[in-house]
């Protein structure tokens, strides 16, 4: 479902809405992942962002991104500049993630890495700014960071999902969509939870410290 | 949010509303935020594309490839053309001005896109400032657009990467058709007539920017996309009605955008970006851009 508020906007740097806004979201969304702006970053570039990445600031938009600046930040211009100070070492390449019907002409590999993290995300723009990212750590997602997003891999054991949404529900956050999967039966199971409020500290510390949640991050809503 | 605007249209002429009131509503249902609220972004948002307008028009920028720039202060006050003094030349030069802002690095609206960017500025505020119209009617043309625009992304595409230039500048030439023409006192009826006008006359639309910059010729399509709207515009108002829906011509412009060769879908492979003129330029201009 579009929303009007993302088709009037976002408020940007030009001069592309799916090369320079949404791959700056992509960024800003890596960055989540490793909690902060990362150490060492490498960026994969297919399709169209492989082609014309460079002449739209594609480059300077994703790094800017790690940086967590957002897409209507005057420091975009000058992220790659900027990185150095930061400590952030970057890469890119170009690449072929797959066949051109298969893959969005403008998707992304991004590896982030930030006090011995490693996350690989897999992310396309959809156009006008939006995102999806449809692979994490080679789980398979959906975010579109309309909502806050709690991701989290947890042990497949029963109850699981109903102990996450209650002490949601707990922290008086509502839950708009949920998705659960995993690679097999009793192996790791992957919840993708978009919520309406973000949830607060308190409820992020005690997901992330059940005993069988291995790993959790919440994604920011990156909408205007 | 609507699926297909004949759906918009049925239920704000059967409930006596404007497209703009069921638009705001359905916005306010999907996401729970308050029409005021609602308001207040795209009041914003308006804010916005008036400075760009104001930056673009001053006539001092140049893009970071120096391709473009300069030329919207042309129209400001170069030489005089049959058009002199006209609304039409006033949207084209604001067309050119949000574009150059854009290509410049500077803070633009995406709406759609941001190579699509100068035409809903462009058409609404020239035509609004040209009638004495408030800033409250702007932002009711806004969800307008808004939601034409949102029917597009869900049958079509606003990505030139995915459609072509007829996803961009093209729905934006229909997005702004349809607004104004709510905005200058039409029916919701004449509002869809509008966006079928527009769109028609942007059908095969190619992206073919040189070096893959939303440079040239973007910056030029959004004043000819502004003229397309302009066009649909005055003939929806006289009450000139198109044949096939509006839904329809969106989908059309879906389906020739898929089946559209990669090379004219922002790939710099096709159209102008492949002339010996636009590979000369763009080999001339990047290799200045890695210099920096």
């Amino acid at each position: 479902m579009v929303s009007i508020l993302d088709i009037i906007g976002p408020v940007m740097v030009g001069p592309s809405s799916s090369h320079t806004a949404g791959a700056c979201r992509l960024g800003l969304l890596a960055r989540n992942l490793v909690g902060g702006t990362p150490q060492k970053a490498h960026v994969e570039l297919h399709g169209s962002f492989a082609r014309t990445g460079e002449g739209h600031g594609t480059d300077k938009a994703i790094v800017g991104g790690f940086l967590g600046f957002r897409p209507d930040d005057d420091r975009l211009r000058t992220a790659l500049e900027i990185a150095a100070g930061e400590g952030l070492a970057y890469t890119f390449s170009k690449t072929k993630l797959g066949e051109e019907n298969e893959v969005h002409p403008n998707t992304v590999r991004i590896t982030v890495e930030r006090d011995g993290n490693t996350s690989v995300m897999l992310g396309s723009s959809l156009g006008a700014g939006r995102i999806l990212v449809s692979e994490i750590d080679g789980y398979p997602v959906e975010v579109h960071a309309n909502h806050d997003t709690i991701v989290l891999v947890a042990e497949d054991i029963r109850g699981s999902i109903a102990r996450i949404t209650t002490l949601l529900a707990e922290d008086g956050v509502n839950i708009a969509t949920i998705r659960v999967s995993r690679r097999q039966r009793g192996g790791d199971a992957f919840m993708v939870i978009e919520v309406d409020e973000p949830p607060g500290d308190v409820v992020r510390d005690h997901i992330k410290e059940l005993p069988w949640v291995r790993w959790a991050v919440t994604l920011d809503r990156l909408t205007s | 949010m609507y699926s297909s605007l004949a759906a918009a249209i049925q239920d704000a002429e059967s409930r006596g509303l404007r497209l703009s009131a069921v638009a705001l509503e359905a916005e306010s249902r999907d996401n729970g935020r308050s029409v005021a609220d609602i308001r207040q972004v795209l009041g914003r948002a308006l804010a916005v594309m008036r400075q760009a307008v104001a930056r673009g028009s001053a006539g001092d920028l140049r893009s970071a490839s120096g391709l473009v720039g300069g030329d919207a202060a042309k129209l400001r006050e170069g030489p005089a053309g049959p058009l002199s003094g006209t609304p039409f030349r006033e949207v084209l030069m604001r067309a050119l001005a949000v574009q150059e802002v854009n290509a410049a690095m500077g803070v633009i609206v995406a709406a759609p896109t941001a190579g699509g960017a100068g035409v809903l500025p462009a058409v609404l505020t020239g035509l609004a400032d040209a009638q004495g119209l408030d800033d409250e009617r702007l932002i009711d043309a806004l969800a307008t657009a808004g939601l034409i625009g949102a029917i597009i992304a869900e049958r079509a595409s606003l990505s030139g990467a995915e459609g072509g230039c007829q996803a961009e500048t093209g729905a934006a030439a229909g997005m702004a058709a349809g607004a104004a023409v709510e905005m200058l006192g039409g029916t919701p009826s004449q509002c869809g007539h509008a966006v079928a006008l527009a769109q028609q006359g942007t059908l095969g639309l190619v992206c073919d920017p040189l070096g893959g910059l939303v440079e040239l010729p973007c910056v030029f399509r959004n004043a000819t996309g502004s003229a397309i709207a302009l066009a649909a515009i005055e003939m929806a108002l006289a009450g000139i009605e198109f044949a096939i829906p509006a839904d329809e011509v969106i989908d059309t412009m879906g389906q020739i955008g898929r089946e559209m060769d990669v090379r004219y879908r922002e790939t710099a492979g096709g159209g102008l970006a492949a002339t010996p003129t636009g590979r000369r330029l763009a080999r001339e201009r990047l290799y200045q851009l890695k210099k920096h």
